[in-house]
């Protein structure tokens, strides 16, 4: 008898809770453009996802909420950093919220579980950030874009070019041993044995890693000329800290991907932690462009620091969404055409670099720079420009369908040419 | 008061089978969830509340179901009804490989043996590149297209959650739940009684798995989505909370507990982004003042209550 009374009691106040829960009417157009907006705000990616946030909120601040006469309404969901809530607050944004547009996601996971879900509903959903290479790949989803994100092996294969091009023969890698980690380090070793370097060898080390020095001691045996470094978060932190500690840095060239030297890594290291470390990625802080400084500047003021590569992305999100919701005059609700305009657009200049477009497989095409850490003039570390690789696509010199038959990157399969 | 009680239990029973009538698609997936997460915190009731060993590893158990349907329908192109019964037979393989390793430990060491348990399986399943997918997971899980919609995929779940809950609650009741129980109480004295006592908690352990499974693989049906994620640590603890939350060893609890936080996590953020905090001020809360849980705290009210009547 007790127990069914408090079943119904936990039935009855169950009632009473989703009451609030009425839909929102359906409006007809003309009323709000709704985006909704997920970040992890709290969970394992927490700090990012705060970055993520204040770029894209920055944009909005900037350019105004109104788009053709109607009004922006952006609601942020925390995504938890688990793909369970980011599905639960998706299906919240979608279904109860009635948002349009679906934007955002740090985790893979999380982000590729919330594709899964916009596959059924046929929301459009940009990619800031998810950078899984099968997403625009080899199981693509047509109202799944990354924008402005990359695919994690697009990014690094200019890094390799460059590298050979210094006269780098011999290379070794250090990376997380996980599938953002495989892909990116594949992304490296292919296009560098390609080019006719050799890969001497690769070390695989678990995520937070509080000591590197099993994998860094093993180094100098490799007599590599050049080491690649996959890293995110504090890995980071710890690997450039050691790389210094250990005496290898001045030894030998440290070439590292867009994580690794990111300005939320490096503005809490010293100068000569982390000062000629070589990186590249799609952004570059210290990069000589006014609108690159108009937007570091607009950061640094408002948020007392400079900006992140999440926070550039999030910014030029909301910069290319807006443009392409302006080209076709607020009609938001008309889906193909919103898709098809942002496949066919070309952004002109942002943050991160002049012309981006998407190729036919949803990804963007951008300019990626191979970037240095120096010292400014007030004695911040930043990213500089050393060398620019134009317009890259996430197949590199490939053909795209010719490249999409070799299977994904993994630790087993790295692509390394014999 | 009985009549009152009646009339509270029908009301719910027909909320609960009205619901995809009453209320729009997104609570009405939060209710499916309710009861997956619910089903799966039951199945860790009857280690926890029941034998009182509190298990750790038992995300693992519901996400090694889980990954074997999403493998067989999303890259092997199988039959999802054929996937369902691997998965179950996966689930009940792992739980009692688990169990048999587990069950002659007690107490922290239990908690900590099923915990390794677990983090070997999703150590696999973050690994294993070529069959999980590592941290990208297997994507596009179909669901049968018997239950492919929404409302009759809500109507198969509550009637599937309705029909495990009461096999568990059988068990429970049964012979062998009392030798459960008696082993909780006391090993030596069931052990002097005649019983096997690891062989009786293997058992128990496959069987809470089998449950784990159905409901790992339900979750994968509802998300088409399965990542490590679903076997971690934090799905472990998370059924674990809910079982605390709603009351150890009261099997309704584990839908209390589940509900109120699948509920709280959702209407909450709505509202704050420190929704987490509350959560966690939550637990604090209940744990003072209410150690036995929501369902154990209300039936002691009740007892009081209705002693305090006879009395006078």
């Amino acid at each position: 008898m007790d127990r069914r009374k408090f079943l119904g009691i936990a039935a009855a106040s169950a009632a009473a809770l989703l009451v609030p829960l009425d839909p929102l009417k359906v409006l007809a157009q003309g009323g709000p453009i709704r985006i909704g907006f997920l970040s992890p705000l709290t969970g394992a990616a927490a700090a990012s996802g705060r970055e993520l946030v204040d770029g894209w909120n920055l944009y909005w601040q900037q350019a105004g909420t109104r788009i053709a006469g109607r009004e922006v309404q952006v609601i942020v969901e925390d995504d938890g950093s688990t793909p369970d809530i980011a599905l639960q607050k998706a299906r919240r944004l979608v279904q109860q919220q009635n948002v349009h547009v679906l934007v955002g996601d740090i985790l893979a996971n999380t982000g590729l579980a919330v594709a899964e879900f916009v596959k059924g509903t046929g929301t459009p959903y940009f990619l800031p950030v998810i950078a899984a290479d099968d997403l625009t790949q080899r199981k693509r989803i047509p109202n799944v874009l990354r924008m402005p994100g990359f695919s994690a092996s697009q990014m690094t294969r200019p890094l390799a070019d460059w590298c050979l091009k210094q006269g780098y023969r011999k290379a070794a890698t250090i990376g997380q041993d996980y599938t953002f980690g495989h892909e990116q380090s594949g992304g490296f070793v292919q296009t560098f044995s390609e080019g006719g370097g050799s890969v001497v060898g690769q070390l695989w080390h678990p995520f937070n890693t509080s000591d590197f020095s099993p994998y860094l001691g093993q180094i100098p045996g490799m007599k590599p000329d050049v080491v690649f470094a996959v890293e995110t978060g504090a890995d980071s932190t710890r690997l450039l800290q050691q790389w210094a500690t250990f005496g290898l840095k001045g030894q030998i060239p440290l070439t590292t991907s867009q994580n690794t030297t990111d300005q939320s890594i490096i503005r809490n290291l010293t100068p000569a932690e982390t000062e000629g470390i070589i990186s590249v990625a799609h952004f570059a802080e210290g990069r000589d462009d006014p609108e690159t400084r108009a937007f570091v500047q607009a950061y640094e003021k408002a948020y007392g620091k400079l900006p992140a590569i999440f926070a550039a992305e999030g910014y030029t999100g909301g910069l290319w969404l807006a443009d392409a919701l302006k080209k076709i005059n607020g009609k938001v609700e008309d889906i193909k055409l919103l898709l098809s305009t942002v496949r066919s657009e070309v952004v002109p200049d942002s943050p991160l670099g002049k012309n981006l477009r998407m190729d036919d497989y949803g990804n963007p095409i951008f300019d990626i720079y191979i970037r240095r850490v120096t010292k400014r003039a007030d004695g911040k570390m930043v990213n500089t420009v050393i060398a620019t690789y134009p317009q890259v696509s996430q197949f590199w010199h490939y053909n795209p369908e010719e490249y999409m038959k070799q299977p994904s990157y993994s630790r087993t399969f790295q692509g390394i040419k014999k | 008061m009985r009549l009152l009680l009646c009339a509270l239990l029908i009301v719910s029973v027909a909320f609960v089978i009205a619901l995809p009538f009453v209320l729009p698609v997104y609570p009405e997936t939060l209710a499916t969830e309710t009861l997956i997460l619910g089903l799966f915190a039951m199945s860790i009731d009857i280690l926890a509340g029941v034998t009182g060993r509190v298990p750790l590893g038992h995300g693992a158990i519901f996400g090694a179901g889980g990954y074997v349907v999403a493998y067989h329908v999303a890259v092997a192109g199988g039959n999802a009804w054929i996937g369902m019964l691997l998965g179950i037979v996966t689930s009940a393989a792992v739980a009692a490989l688990f169990g048999a390793l587990a069950v002659r430990t007690t107490g922290v060491y239990f908690l900590l043996l099923t915990l390794a348990e677990g983090m070997i399986v999703w150590g696999i399943c973050f690994r294993w590149t070529s069959v999980t997918g590592a941290e990208n997971g297997i994507r596009g899980v179909a669901r049968p297209a018997l239950i492919a919609d929404p409302h009759i995929f809500y109507y198969f779940v509550l009637l599937t959650v309705a029909l495990a809950g009461f096999l568990i609650w059988r068990l429970v009741h049964s012979p062998f739940g009392q030798a459960l129980r008696g082993i909780s109480e006391s090993s030596s004295r069931m052990r002097t009684l005649g019983y096997n006592v690891p062989f009786t908690l293997t058992i128990a352990f496959t069987l809470s798995g089998v449950f784990a499974g159905l409901a790992g693989i339900l979750l994968v049906f509802l998300n088409n989505f399965v990542s490590p994620s679903n076997v971690s640590l934090e799905q472990s603890t998370q059924g674990l909370l809910m079982v605390i939350l709603g009351g150890a060893g009261t099997l309704w609890g584990a839908l209390v507990g589940s509900a109120v936080i699948i509920l709280l996590s959702n209407l909450v953020s709505a509202y704050t982004e420190r929704w987490s905090m509350i959560l966690g001020l939550m637990f604090i809360v209940t744990m003072l003042f209410a150690s036995e849980g929501l369902i154990g705290k209300a039936k002691a009210l009740a007892r009081s209550y209705s002693a305090g009547r006879k009395t006078t």
